[in-house]
C-alpha cells in the first residue's frame, strides 16, 4: 500500500486529544475526556478520506486537532512534510494558508455583520499584502468557482439560502489556494435537494484544483459517493480503515458492519429483505471508556479478550486495517509472515 | 386499502396561513389525506414544505396569531378537530392523538422527573390515581424498552441519552392508548444505530397495539423501511401520494423522481455524479396560482405557469386512495400517448 502510491500529503500518527476534567472546590484535575485516543491514518494527495462515526465519536475533534484549532495532547500531524502539531506560532501562521476548513453550520460560521466580499477576502487581508482591487478580483474569481453570482458581492449572509451560504464558506476556504481542506459535515445542515449541489461542487473543485479532502460526515451513503478510503471511528479510536468499495461491500469490524446495516436505503423491497444488526444500548462516555476494546459493551461478537485488551489497528488484508481481536487471533495463530511484520510495525508506531 | 373500515382521520382542504409583518405566508395549501386504522402513513418533504405545519394545524398547536387556519376539516373518528371547543380539544390531545416531536431534549420538561411527565396524561385524561398511574408508567417504560424502569421513573431528562429520551417521548404519547400517533421527525436528531433501535421499536409497537401512525420525515430511507403509504409534500401541498412500494418503484411527480435520484445509495453501483435539483424551494408569499415546482422542473411547460395542477388519480382509484399525482406533465404525457 505504501509503495504503490505516491507519498501521502497528510500523515497522522497516533493523534491524541484529551480534554481535562476539573472537579471540586480546588478544581482538581480528576480525569480526561479522551475525545481522540490514538488515531493514525494518511491521505494521498488529491484524494478524499471519509471519516465516519456517530456523534461524540471524536470525528470532528480529529479534524480540528489536525489544523491546530485545538492543541493536540500527543501525536504527529504531518501535512506536506511539516509536523503541524509541533510548529511554532509564527510558523503555524505561515502554514495556515495551505490547510483550511469548511464548517458544518453555514449560518453560524459566517459573521452576520460582514458582507460576502469582506468574508471571502478576510483570509487575504490576513495573509497577503494585496491592494483592494486585486483582492476584489480574487473574490470574483472565487465566486465564479463556487457558482455564486457576482452581483451578490455586497450582500450579507442572511440574504442567502443555506446552500448559498455553504458556497460562501467554501469560497472562503479556497481563498488562499490551500492543498488540504477539512470538510466538517458540510452538508448535514442542508436539505436533501441542496446536498447534491454542494457535493458536486466539492467534487468539481477537487478535480480542477487538485485538492485533498478529509470529509467528516455521519452520512454513510454520501461518504461512499465521495471518498476513496473511509475510516470508521468509535469512541475516539479508528475501528476500521479501508478502501471505500471494500468497506461497503464487506465491512470487517463488527461496528462497521452494524453501522452500515443501520443505514436506511430508499428502497422498500430491499428494506423488507434486509437483516439489520440492532446494537443494544448507548455509546459509553469517553471520560470513562471500557477497559478493553471500546466497542466491547455493545459488540454482538464480543469475546473474553475484548474486555481486557485494547486491540490495535492492524492490516488484515491488503490496504485494510481493522482494530478487532477477531482478526488478531487469526493473524497470531496462522497467518503469513507479512501480516505479522506489519502488525509489529504498527505496534511500534503505537507505543 | 382497508375499503370497508372508516378512516380514523380524514383531512379535507386544509389551508394554513401565517400572517407576518412581511405579508402572508401560505404554508399549507389545500392539503387532503386519509388515515386508515392500523396504517402507517409517511409524510415526506423538505424543510418549509408544510409537513409539520399541517400536523400542528390539525391539533391547533400553532400559536394564533400569527397562524390562521383558513379552511378545511379534520375528522378524527367522524368528529371535526378544527370545529371543537377548547375543552373538547384538550380532552382529545394526548388522549386520542399522541404526538412525538423531533427533539427529545427540548420537548421534555427539564425540571420534572420522567415519572411526573408520563403520569400527567394518565391522571388528567384517564382519571387514574397517582398509584395507578405509577404502575402504568412503569409498564409503559418497559414497553418502550427502558431497563430498570421503576428507578428510572424518578430521574430527570438530563440523566437519559438521546435515544432513551425519544423512547420516553414515545411512552408519553402512547400513555392513553391513542387512536392516532403523530411522529414529527422522531429519529432525525438521533444517530443511525440509535435510529435503527427506535424504528425497530415502532414496528414492534404497531404489531402489539395496532394504532394508526403518521410519520413525518425528510428521509426517504426511513420511509422505505417503515411506511405503508406515502404522501410527498412540496410548496405546502401534496404533490404525490401512493402505496410505498408503488412510490419507490414508479414515482410520477418530477420532484419525487428527482429527489430519489439525488440520494447516493449504500449498495449497488456507485453513481459517478449525483443528480441535482437546481434552484431553491419556493417562498410561499401568496396563494399558489401555478405549479410550485415549476422553477426547478425539467419538464416545465406553458400549462405549469398558467395553473396549479390538481391531484389526479393515475390508477383508476379515487384520489387519496391509490396513486395520485399533481402534475400537468403527467396529464400531458397521457394525452400524447393517447394520440400516438
Amino acid at each position: 500500500m505504501l509503495d504503490a502510491n505516491p507519498a501521502p500529503l497528510v500523515q497522522v500518527e497516533d493523534l491524541k486529544m484529551h480534554f481535562p476534567i476539573y472537579t471540586g472546590l480546588f478544581r482538581k484535575h480528576t480525569g480526561d475526556v479522551k475525545a481522540v485516543d490514538g488515531v493514525s491514518f494518511q491521505i494521498m494527495a488529491g484524494q478524499t478520506l471519509g471519516l465516519v462515526g456517530e456523534s461524540g465519536c471524536g470525528k470532528s475533534t480529529v479534524g480540528r486537532a489536525m489544523l491546530r484549532l485545538y492543541e493536540p495532547t500527543a501525536g504527529r500531524v504531518v501535512i506536506d512534510g511539516e509536523d503541524v502539531a509541533k510548529l511554532s506560532p509564527e510558523a503555524l501562521r505561515k502554514k495556515r494558508p495551505s490547510m483550511q476548513m469548511v464548517f458544518q453550520d453555514p449560518q453560524a460560521c459566517l459573521n452576520p455583520r460582514m458582507t460576502l466580499e469582506e468574508i471571502v477576502s478576510e483570509p487575504l487581508d490576513e495573509h497577503t499584502d494585496w491592494s483592494r482591487d486585486k483582492k476584489l478580483e480574487r473574490v470574483y474569481e472565487l465566486m465564479d468557482q463556487v457558482g455564486l453570482n457576482r452581483r451578490f458581492v455586497n450582500r450579507f449572509p442572511h440574504e442567502f439560502s443555506g446552500g448559498q451560504r455553504q458556497r460562501i464558506g467554501i469560497a472562503r476556504a479556497l481563498a488562499l489556494k490551500p492543498q488540504f481542506i477539512v470538510c466538517d459535515e458540510p452538508i448535514a445542515a442542508l436539505d436533501v435537494s441542496i446536498q447534491a449541489q454542494v457535493v458536486n461542487l466539492l467534487e468539481d473543485l477537487q478535480a480542477k484544483l487538485g485538492l485533498t479532502y478529509l470529509f467528516i460526515s455521519h452520512d454513510l451513503s454520501m461518504v461512499r459517493h465521495l471518498a476513496q478510503r473511509v475510516a470508521v471511528m468509535y469512541l475516539g479510536r479508528i475501528a476500521e480503515l479501508s478502501p471505500s468499495k471494500d468497506l461497503y461491500a464487506r465491512p470487517l469490524h463488527p461496528y462497521a458492519e452494524a453501522l452500515l446495516s443501520a443505514v436506511n436505503e430508499p428502497d422498500p423491497e430491499l428494506a423488507a429483505r434486509r437483516n439489520r444488526i440492532i446494537l443494544k444500548g448507548d455509546v459509553p462516555s469517553p471520560a470513562n471508556p471500557p477497559k478493553g476494546c471500546n466497542f466491547c459493551t455493545r459488540c454482538p461478537k464480543v469475546m473474553d479478550i475484548c474486555r481486557s485488551v485494547k486491540p490495535d489497528l492492524v492490516e488484515v488484508e491488503p490496504g485494510r486495517q481493522v482494530a478487532c481481536h477477531l482478526y488478531g487471533i487469526q493473524s497470531a495463530t496462522g497467518s503469513t509472515g507479512g501480516t505479522e511484520a506489519i502488525e509489529r510495525k504498527q505496534q511500534g508506531v503505537n507505543q | 386499502m382497508a375499503d370497508g373500515a372508516a378512516p380514523v382521520l380524514e383531512v379535507r382542504g386544509l389551508k394554513t396561513v401565517f400572517r407576518t409583518r412581511g405579508g402572508e405566508i401560505h404554508a399549507v395549501n389545500d392539503v387532503s389525506f386519509t388515515l386508515h386504522p392500523g396504517e402507517l402513513l409517511g409524510v415526506v418533504g423538505e424543510s418549509g414544505s408544510g409537513k409539520s405545519v399541517t400536523m400542528m394545524s390539525l391539533l391547533r398547536l400553532l400559536p394564533a396569531p400569527p397562524a390562521d387556519i383558513r379552511s378545511g376539516t379534520a375528522k378524527l373518528n367522524g368528529r371535526d378537530l378544527l370545529a371543537m371547543t377548547d375543552a373538547e380539544l384538550r380532552a382529545t390531545r394526548g388522549a386520542r392523538v399522541g404526538f412525538v416531536f423531533q427533539d427529545p431534549m427540548t420537548s421534555l420538561n427539564p425540571v420534572f422527573t420522567l415519572g411526573n411527565q408520563i403520569m400527567e396524561p394518565l391522571i388528567k385524561h384517564k382519571g387514574m390515581t397517582k398509584r395507578q398511574a405509577e404502575t402504568r408508567a412503569v409498564e409503559l417504560l418497559e414497553l418502550v424498552g427502558i431497563p430498570d424502569a421503576r428507578r428510572r421513573l424518578y430521574q430527570y431528562p438530563h440523566q437519559f441519552s438521546g435515544g432513551m429520551r425519544q423512547r420516553v417521548m414515545i411512552a408519553i404519547a402512547l400513555a392513553c392508548d391513542p387512536d392516532v400517533l403523530i411522529a414529527d421527525e422522531p429519529t432525525t436528531a438521533l444517530d443511525v444505530t440509535i435510529q435503527a433501535q427506535i424504528l425497530e421499536l415502532v414496528k414492534e409497537l404497531r404489531q402489539k397495539l395496532g394504532m394508526a401512525i403518521i410519520w413525518i420525515t425528510h428521509d426517504l430511507g426511513v420511509i422505505a423501511g417503515i411506511a405503508d403509504r406515502v404522501i410527498v409534500m412540496y410548496g405546502g401541498q401534496v404533490v404525490e401520494q401512493a402505496p410505498v412500494k408503488e412510490l419507490f418503484a414508479n414515482p410520477q411527480h418530477p420532484y419525487t423522481r428527482a429527489l430519489l435520484q439525488t440520494i447516493p445509495r449504500i449498495s449497488g453501483e456507485r453513481s459517478e455524479r449525483l443528480k441535482v435539483i437546481e434552484g431553491q424551494p419556493p417562498i410561499l408569499t401568496g396563494p399558489l396560482t401555478a405549479c410550485p415546482f415549476r422553477a426547478r422542473c425539467e419538464y416545465r411547460h406553458d400549462a405549469c405557469d398558467a395553473t396549479n395542477p390538481p391531484r389526479r388519480a393515475i390508477d383508476g382509484q379515487a384520489v387519496g386512495e391509490g396513486h395520485d399525482v399533481a402534475c400537468h406533465w403527467y396529464a400531458l404525457a397521457k394525452v400524447e400517448m393517447a394520440n400516438a
